[in-house]
């Protein structure tokens, strides 16, 4: 599926839940149990996306010019934001990522549901995930060059 | 006044809305209460009646204005009972409060070698001013531990003080845990070493009693804020002796008897701290606020929010996963906890879906955090306007969050 048909399916998965705020949260909570397992290892500083209130730790891979992604947080709520963050941008090109436009964070009004501070961490979230594609692209093409 | 609870919040419009389309419940009072209409009004006809910059005006509007501004005054010495309303300074709030004393009474009377004592539970306002005091005059902060309660090591204080010790500076009631401190017994034991207390009441000063005389402290600070008045404004109380021996803080106008470019006399007591144009309107309408309570009385006050802290640690005992975080015996209406196996941001962001403002993190006492071992804590605190069906409801959104968590 392309990143538009993911972001498509998540929209119609939150309209289902409609406007009941709480079990949105839930949602999002439950979710984040899908994350794959993250190695205790790579909990370290130097993997804490800055710019977030909760801990979230970002690792990403490069296998056959696409980008893998791992990430794990000591929030419920903010594992299940990556969660989805991830399940859209997993396992693509880089530039498909860089230049991926996220609406369905908009669409879905996560702004309103998790107010003003998680949302700011939910920018860094992207912002981090867009410059380890930028970092890879460059990386790619500096290869592919030689 | 009597106590009518519906008569009370029929005085505070901004309980009366709705949050994601559920009646605001408001548990975050210990950052800061909400404000009673006659503050709103006063400030209103402040403006519209008075607006003037106070002292010295030659005129009917600066005539009144100034005498508003100093009849709050007057109101918040008796508040606290102080002697005399020169001992009352108004500033921007507890934080500037305690800079303030850092910054004239610490810098001039706090040397090399000399110590200061806080305790684990202080707010960051009560522990970075004494830190950076210390850095520049080589002085030494010492902190008094607590116990597993949250209650202070009494113990402990005692074998800190010394003829070194120069300033005590503690809470009264602790803005993470609600544990109220034996401060009469603290600041006799310090001034029998020679020094000096800071009272910090910005928690206190809503829920307790407080007799500046009786208590004898040199300085108490608080915050008009927390005690159903306006934001950016704040009280420092100080023996008049003591802020008489003390340098000013802001030069400017205002603070200053004569000023020429060789030399400048400074101003009596309190205008000495007072530089610059105040928060007028703010300190006007704080009075309203200082009536408001004196209209029910902190013993009604307190009765009431007594008794909600006990209903909900009643009902939240019950819940499968609660951990109570502060367990003094002595009190303010602070109820402080964590979930099992839950991140209190959360937690309080789905208590915010059922419309329950409450506060998460570290409540800007990361040292008391620490010494729990925990990041943070949910905390809900109530206030006068606060009602047991609210607890109700606390306590059912909590225990079906922690359900999630703790089958």
């Amino acid at each position: 599926m392309s990143i538009q048909e993911i972001q498509d399916e998540i929209v119609s998965e939150f309209e289902i839940l409609g406007d009941d705020r709480e079990s949105t949260i839930f949602y999002i909570m439950e979710i984040g149990n899908n994350l794959e397992a993250f190695p205790e290892e790579e909990q370290k500083e130097e993997n804490i996306i800055k710019g977030c209130q909760s801990k979230v730790w970002l690792i990403a891979d490069e296998k056959d010019g696409k980008i893998h992604f791992q990430a794990d947080s000591n929030t419920d709520i903010t594992k299940g934001l990556i969660y989805l963050l991830i399940r859209v941008l997993n396992d693509r090109k880089p530039e498909e990522i860089i230049q991926a436009d996220l609406d369905f964070i908009q669409k879905i009004g996560m702004g309103g549901i998790i107010g003003s501070q998680r949302s700011n961490g939910l920018a860094a979230m992207i912002k981090q995930m867009k410059l380890y594609a930028l970092a890879f692209q460059t990386k790619l093409n500096a290869s592919n060059g030689n | 006044m009597k106590f009518d609870i519906n008569e009370i919040r029929g005085l505070f419009p901004v309980l009366h809305q709705e949050v994601h389309g559920k009646p605001l419940i408001y548990f975050d009072n210990a950052a800061t209460t909400q404000k009673p209409k006659a503050v709103l009004d006063a400030l209103m006809k402040y403006y519209e009646h008075d607006n003037s910059n106070i002292h010295r005006g030659a005129h009917a509007l600066a005539d009144r204005a100034t005498q508003y501004y100093e009849n709050t005054r007057e109101t918040v010495r008796e508040f606290i009972n102080a002697k005399e309303s020169a001992e009352i300074i108004f500033t921007k709030g507890t934080t500037e409060s305690i800079n303030l004393v850092a910054q004239t009474f610490g810098r001039k009377f706090i040397g090399q070698g000399d110590e200061i004592i806080i305790s684990t539970m202080e707010h960051h306002s009560n522990i970075v001013p004494w830190q950076m005091l210390c850095e520049e005059k080589g002085a030494v902060l010492k902190v008094i531990p607590i116990h597993d309660n949250g209650e202070l090591d009494y113990g402990e204080f005692e074998k800190l003080l010394s003829p070194k010790t120069k300033l005590v500076s503690i809470v009264h009631a602790s803005n993470a845990l609600g544990t109220i401190n034996p401060v009469k017994r603290i600041i006799e034991a310090a001034h029998a070493v020679g020094a000096k207390v800071l009272l910090d009441g910005a928690q206190s000063s809503s829920h307790l009693e407080i007799d500046v005389q009786d208590l004898d402290c040199d300085f108490l600070a608080l915050s008009a804020h927390k005690i159903y008045g306006p934001t950016g404004l704040g009280v420092l109380y100080g023996k008049r002796e003591v802020l008489e021996a003390m340098p000013p803080f802001l030069g400017g106008g205002e603070m200053i008897k004569e000023v020429t470019f060789e030399k400048t006399t400074y101003n009596d007591i309190p205008f000495k701290f007072e530089a610059g144009t105040p928060n007028i309107a703010d300190v006007i309408a704080f009075k309203e606020a200082l009536d408001f309570i004196k209209s029910l009385g902190k013993p009604v006050i307190k009765a009431h929010e007594d008794e909600l802290l006990t209903y909900s640690n009643e009902l939240l005992k019950e819940v499968k996963g609660f951990i109570p975080v502060g367990t003094a015996a002595d009190k303010v209406s602070v109820l402080s906890f964590n979930i099992n196996g839950m991140h209190p941001f959360d937690v309080g962001q789905m208590l915010d879906a059922r419309g329950i403002a409450v506060r998460t993190g570290h409540h800007c006492t990361q040292p008391l955090m620490k010494r729990f071992g925990i990041e943070g804590t949910v905390r809900a605190s109530f206030s006068v306007y606060n009602t047991k069906s609210e607890i109700e409801q606390l306590a059912e959104g909590v225990a079906r969050i922690a359900k999630i968590k703790n089958k």
